[in-house]
């Protein structure tokens, strides 16, 4: 019977309702994007990383191990890298970041990258030829509307598409080591080097001996690194997730708080009315939480539904996955700030005289 | 011959109200029995303190001072929740402003009442008899908003009949009808208190409407000044 009152309650404004389950759904929106963004991001990047083909990373001292690192190293130590124990092969690449969000070129030697990472797949196209060619993976393509036989200009450069690629190898955008040693003043240098070894068992055993005699050099497994791929490991990023959950909590305290308040308000007589037939103070709060309760859940499927919605509009800038293991977090924030915002109304109701609820008009 | 049983004792009840800073005497002494099974009219002018002493049997406020004794409860001892079990187990009201739940249809009007009151909510037999009688039988899927008057009315005596309450306590219920179906309600609450036995305190401007009861219990200046009994 209560589940009815409460029902017919959210029913009988249902402006209100939708305009309270509406603004609950922002927060939780702004919750699982933000959040699908950092996964989405890291994924990919785990993906694209794993496409190389490489058991070893190793990049010059001082250097960022996730990030795009504009340190780099003389070239000769992929040579000598290659002739180490267990490895069969070494690659040098180039990495420098354009002034799109996230994104770097990367120089590649098209024939060792071919051999450690097993070749691209062509959607358009063929593989790098002239020093001008840029290859572009499917997802950088369509976000950007690019054919192979095309033009990009990128990093103040004009580059000419020789083809488009399936994405999920080291990057989205590869263009000749050589040219981007000379467009970033970087000519014999490599900014980082991958290590493919005759077994993956030995990448421990591998990495140890690395560490130990190239001293001061980030040496990791592709398994460490992908590891390193996480939200967790960076703390500026997790600050931002935990103000973005706290705005979000406020703001759904807020808008239910308000829209609690206004629904007493507004039922004040029905509220004396319950009383005089007896509703105990439990009851009639019951009724009010069940209702916040109602609009907490709806605003959790409407914002799980925005997220989506959110994901469509931000895929052309970033990969944005949808992070169900989230789905009862953010919902659970929702209902929590709900339930928080519903108190104060709740006790305004409990507390009200039946007397002057009943002559409210 | 013994006394009939009381089902309300009132002895020297008294109530103050502050208003602003004005402490207002609402009822000054007044004392009263109300046998089970009487139709009580009270009548007064505004301000005579009969809607206080209406709030304070139906355990809506506590009285100031004084004893109040309703269905064997000690209105004055208990507290907020003992007043709260007064009106979920032995007392119902019929205002005059229906004070119907206006989302709800007439059949979970009552079903919320029966519910509150802990009861099953289904219609039972004499819950069924009872909608006969009030003639709303084939009004309970409609909403307080597409009902007249006097349906809204009949509805509100349902619901407060449907938990057996062992009071029924109106106030003005004929206030916002016309003559006829004033004429219709009052006959209706005369009907179930002959036929059912239910106790019915009953406040009323009205003189004519007063005469339905069989006692009527005249209050001025927060007093009862007189006491007649119908022919």
């Amino acid at each position: 019977m209560i589940l009815k009152l409460v029902w017919e309650n959210v029913r009988h404004k249902p402006v209100r309702t939708l305009l309270s389950i509406l603004l609950v759904a922002v927060p939780v929106t702004l919750i699982l994007t933000i959040i699908g963004l950092s996964i989405g991001f890291f994924e990919d990047s785990k993906r694209r990383s794993g496409g190389v083909g490489a058991d070893v990373l190793l990049k010059p001292p001082n250097a960022n191990v996730i990030s795009f690192s504009t340190v780099t190293m003389p070239s000769k130590i992929v040579d000598v890298l290659a002739g180490e124990p267990h490895v069969v092969q070494a690659m040098g690449t180039v990495v420098n970041p354009t002034s799109g969000f996230l994104e770097a070129l990367n120089g590649i030697d098209p024939v060792a990258f071919n051999k450690m990472s097993g070749g691209f797949r062509y959607e358009e196209g063929h593989n790098l030829e002239g020093p001008d060619d840029i290859l572009i993976d499917s997802w950088y393509a369509s976000q950007h509307k690019l054919h192979a036989g095309g033009k990009v200009n990128i990093s103040n450069k004009e580059w000419h598409i020789s083809g488009i690629v399936e994405p999920g190898k080291l990057g989205h955008l590869f263009v000749q080591m050589h040219t981007l040693q000379e467009m970033v003043g970087a000519s014999g240098h490599v900014s980082q080097v991958f290590l493919k070894l005759d077994d993956p068992k030995n990448t421990a055993q591998v990495v140890s001996y690395l560490k130990a005699k190239y001293e001061g050099y980030p040496v990791l497994s592709m398994d460490e690194l992908q590891a390193l791929l996480s939200v967790d490991h960076i703390p500026v990023l997790k600050t931002f997730i935990n103000v973005i959950i706290g705005l979000s909590v406020l703001i759904g305290f807020a808008v239910v708080s308000l829209s609690m308040y206004m629904a007493v308000l507004q039922r004040t007589r029905e509220i004396g009315i319950l009383k005089s037939l007896g509703a105990t103070k439990a009851m009639v709060m019951g009724i009010i939480l069940a209702e916040a309760f109602c609009i907490g859940l709806g605003g959790t499927v409407l914002g799980i539904l925005l997220s989506y919605a959110s994901r469509l509009a931000i895929q052309a800038f970033m990969p944005q996955a949808i992070v169900y293991t989230w789905w009862p977090i953010a919902g659970g924030i929702a209902m929590g700030a709900a339930l928080l915002g519903a108190l104060y109304p709740g006790m305004m109701a409990v507390r009200q005289d039946p007397i002057e609820a009943l002559a409210y008009e | 011959m013994s006394k009939p049983e009381s089902i309300i004792r009132i002895r020297d009840l008294r109530k103050s109200y502050l208003t602003g800073k004005v402490s207002v005497e609402a009822l000054r002494g007044v004392n009263l029995d109300v046998p089970k099974g009487e139709f009580l009219s009270i009548v007064g002018p505004s301000g005579s303190g009969k809607s206080t002493l209406f709030h304070i049997v139906g355990g809506l406020t506590p009285p100031t001072s004084g004893e109040v004794v309703v269905a064997g409860r000690n209105v004055s001892t208990v507290g907020d929740a003992g007043r709260t079990e007064l009106r979920r187990s032995s007392v119902s009201f019929v205002f005059q402003k229906f004070n119907l739940l206006p989302n709800l249809t007439a059949r979970d009007n009552i079903k919320t009442a029966l519910f509150i009151s802990g009861l099953p909510t289904h219609f039972e037999g004499e819950l069924k008899n009872v909608l006969e009688l009030l003639g709303i039988a084939g009004r309970l899927d409609h909403k307080p908003s597409e009902m007249s008057g006097g349906e809204q009315q009949r509805v509100a005596i349902a619901r407060a009949l449907a938990t057996r309450p062992a009071i029924l306590l109106a106030d003005e219920p004929t206030g916002n009808l016309d003559t006829a179906n004033s004429l219709a309600v009052l006959g209706i609450l005369r009907d179930l208190n002959r036929r059912l036995g239910q106790t019915i305190l009953m406040i009323t401007h009205n003189t004519e409407a007063a005469e339905y009861g069989d006692r009527i219990v005249h209050m001025r200046d927060g007093l009862i000044v007189e006491t007649s009994t119908t022919a």
